[in-house]
């Protein structure tokens, strides 16, 4: 196929789904930096591989390769993202952030906590679900699992975000202190 | 049924995924089972406070500049491959294409029954895409069904059914005339937390007399007849938000 030809049929099919690349980059990474330059990187890739793309589900597709991406990346970054963890003054950064500043609603505050410590796997499967609206047979598309283990995936992770829900702990302590 | 069996398939039903007969199964056993039925309660509640939280993250506009930037430069750098395949197989291409191109226009020939069904989702969804666009989406851009409604006065000759349905989660976001299969069609915007959906409405013709749900480069539509109206709704949002939209609209 022709370069501008291509370029044109993937912007009309797979750059609608931007955003939902970007949510996802975003809730795997837990960060919007880092989700920015991961779903650039993504989209590229995908541009490579759309002569592959034949038609079908263009968001899992895309979905596919952006949480691939984000994987990874994660392991290239794990032992940094680690030690980040452990390291008070970057949660402090992290607290003064616009956005965290922003969030007037402390529903969302709770809740955005509460998933972003969740096991990466749950909190995949929670964001295809209940953020961005998929299917299980799209999460099993997208994620390269069985829809049964969807099921039961969804059930568990759902179950974990309500005991992180009920019990903030020690993190809000040390925050308020 | 015992409860361990169920815990699994509460979710299902939660999420709208279980069959027929797997949902009705798992209703009547709610109705002997408080404990499930307490489950059931406090993982809607859960959905909901997520719903409401507003956790979507859009991709910021730079990124969307940066990216069609990108590809641009991509597209343009690469030179045009040289062919080099020998004659007789550009005749076999040719003759491919004579032949794909003998079977759609046929296709294309008769938009009625299942086929005339696809061809108009596909024109739809089509139409969804268009309206993302920069620009795109209304041509009067307004939560207030009592200016979108007028709007259409005059620009069709049909009065399509304009509610706002923000309390239930479907605000209006606006209007737009499209056309789809050739014909001039109302599109009523509404959002869904951050997504979109459009809803076509025309006046119901033997042509556009179909109903049916499915999915097309991963947007779900769903078609149905109301008052004399063919309506039809495109969307990345789940099947069953858009069947949550067809009960507001049809009862409304």
């Amino acid at each position: 196929m022709f370069e501008g030809e291509q370029k044109a049929r993937f912007e009309a099919t797979v750059l609608p789904h931007l955003d939902a690349a970007f949510n996802l980059a975003r809730w795997l990474l837990r960060n919007r930096t880092d989700a920015e330059d991961v779903t650039q990187d993504a989209l590229l890739r995908a541009f490579r591989a759309f002569g592959t793309y034949r038609s079908g589900n263009a968001r899992a597709w895309l979905l596919q390769i952006v949480r691939n991406t984000c994987f990874t990346w994660l392991r290239q970054n794990r032992m940094a993202a680690e030690f980040m963890e452990f390291d008070e003054a970057t949660m402090q950064q992290e607290n003064e952030n616009p956005e965290t500043l922003a969030m007037a609603d402390s529903d969302r505050e709770r809740l955005t906590r509460a998933l972003e410590s969740l096991p990466e796997s749950f909190r995949e499967i929670l964001v295809l679900r209940e953020l961005e609206g998929c299917s299980y047979k799209e999460i099993a598309e997208i994620t390269s699992r069985p829809i049964g283990t969807v099921m039961s995936g969804l059930a568990r992770a759902r179950l974990q975000l309500r005991n992180s829900l009920s019990q903030p702990a020690v993190k809000e302590a040390r925050r308020a202190l | 049924m015992p409860c361990d069996q169920t815990q699994n398939q509460l979710h299902g039903y939660l999420d709208g995924e279980l069959d027929a007969l797997g949902a009705a199964n798992f209703e009547k056993h709610l109705e002997t089972c408080p404990d499930c039925k307490q489950s059931l309660s406090a993982e809607q509640s859960l959905h909901r406070s997520i719903q409401q939280a507003g956790l979507y993250e859009r991709a910021p506009e730079s990124l969307r500049r940066n990216l069609i930037g990108n590809l641009a430069a991509r597209s343009e750098v690469k030179p045009f491959p040289a062919p080099r395949v020998s004659s007789w197989r550009w005749l076999a291409a040719a003759a491919v294409l004579l032949l794909t191109v003998l079977v759609g226009w046929q296709q294309l020939q008769r938009p009625r029954g299942l086929r005339g069904a696809q061809f108009m989702a596909a024109s739809l969804v089509d139409a969804h895409l268009r309206s993302l666009q920069p620009g795109h989406l209304t041509d009067v851009e307004s939560t207030d069904q009592h200016t979108v409604k007028p709007w259409f006065d005059g620009r069709i000759d049909f009065a399509p059914p304009v509610r706002d349905f923000a309390s239930d989660g479907f605000p209006l976001l606006g209007g737009r005339l499209d056309v789809a299969g050739g014909r001039t069609v109302a599109a009523l915007v509404y959002a869904r937390r951050k997504h979109i959906i459009n809803v076509f409405v025309e006046k119901a013709q033997p042509e556009s007399n179909w109903n049916g749900a499915g999915e097309s480069q991963g947007y779900h539509w769903l078609a149905w007849q109301q008052d004399g109206f063919s309506i039809c709704a495109v969307s990345d949002v789940a099947a069953t938000d858009l069947e949550q939209l067809r009960k507001l609209i049809s009862e409304n």
